[in-house]
């Protein structure tokens, strides 16, 4: 088998699997207080995490571009309170527009 | 037009997810066709690329491992990437377990359409997720993402650029307009800010992938049983 298809199937069931933890592991079970309560806190914490790498990741260093004007603007449109496809768009346009400036 | 932090009726939350899942699934596509481009670029053909985004539709990963193979890496260091950028699944993963039911087979297919972006949708604010959504989200992306790679693979080179489109900057805007409605409590802002810092910290000091993971250890202040949701 060559490298690309190796590499290819070994991420492809991994992820597979990964994705699957929860709704095969859990599934609907009720989970015990505890555990709901910090389960709870997932969605507010990853996405806090995914903001944070998905403005200033790179590879093994913080990386500080146009990304971060179209955060800023899209941070304005959510204060502003827009709607969320208008976040979208806004946040897109303004790292345009500076990449293309800078 | 509802506004995002006042959302809090259900259907009206519903709605404009679904608006939002057709503007992101845009941008989604965009980005599925310069992995075509990137992938067969790279030297990994035409079937290999497509059957990537079929089963791991996730880009990040899917960007990464490639960028590998074609900077002549070896397979346990594009694999190893690969699983690691991937590796935030588990959790998120774990935070939607109970919209799943039936049998574990369809278990298993239905949790393939977990992607960051179909998961933050379906957040409702207080915790909790939208089945509809989250279903109804990523079967759309991921419609988006293989036709996507399969332009991108065969015609790619006619499109455009999307970071000149600014489609890079659109991702952390999308998940910040999706967190917010998430702060309803001072227990979730500070377990946020805390995940947020942790990520912060570590994504020079770590390969990418670890600093999310690591940031989920934030949700153990959740075992505190002090306050509860405001």
């Amino acid at each position: 088998m060559s490298t690309v298809w190796l590499v290819v199937l070994v991420v492809g069931v991994a992820t597979v699997a990964l994705k699957a933890t929860g709704p095969v592991l859990l599934g609907d079970r009720t989970l015990p207080e505890p555990v709901a309560r910090v389960v709870s806190l997932l969605a507010p914490v990853l996405l806090a995490a995914l903001v944070v790498t998905q403005t200033v990741g790179g590879d093994n260093e913080l990386v500080l571009d146009a990304r971060l004007a179209g955060v800023g603007a899209g941070a304005a449109a959510i204060a502003a309170r827009a709607p969320l496809p208008a976040v979208v768009v806004v946040a897109a346009a303004a790292t345009a527009l500076v990449r293309l400036v800078a | 037009m509802s506004s995002i932090a006042s959302s809090s009726s259900a259907a009206g939350g519903y709605r404009q997810g679904v608006r939002a899942a057709v503007a992101v699934a845009a941008t989604v596509w965009f980005f599925g066709a310069s992995f075509g481009l990137v992938a067969r670029a790279a030297g990994m053909g035409v079937a290999a690329p497509l059957v990537l985004s079929a089963t791991t539709f996730a880009g990040s990963a899917q960007f990464a491992l490639t960028s590998i193979l074609a900077g002549s890496g070896s397979a346990v260091a594009a694999i190893a990437a690969a699983v690691l950028l991937n590796a935030r699944y588990a959790p998120i993963s774990i935070s939607v377990a109970p919209l799943f039911h039936g049998p574990r087979l369809r278990r298993l297919a239905e949790s393939q359409l977990i992607v960051d972006e179909s998961w933050a949708l379906s957040s409702r604010g207080d915790g909790r997720f939208d089945r509809r959504l989250l279903i109804g989200a990523g079967l759309l992306l991921y419609a988006a993402w293989l036709s996507g790679t399969a332009v991108g693979v065969f015609a790619g080179k006619a499109l455009g650029d999307p970071k000149a489109l600014g489609l890079d900057g659109a991702f952390p805007a999308l998940f910040l307009a999706l967190l917010v409605p998430q702060l309803r409590s001072r227990k979730a802002t500070l377990a946020a800010l805390l995940g947020g810092a942790i990520a912060l910290v570590l994504t020079p000091l770590t390969p990418p992938g670890v600093p999310i993971v690591a940031a989920s250890a934030a949700c153990l202040l959740g075992l505190r049983r002090d306050e509860e949701a405001a």
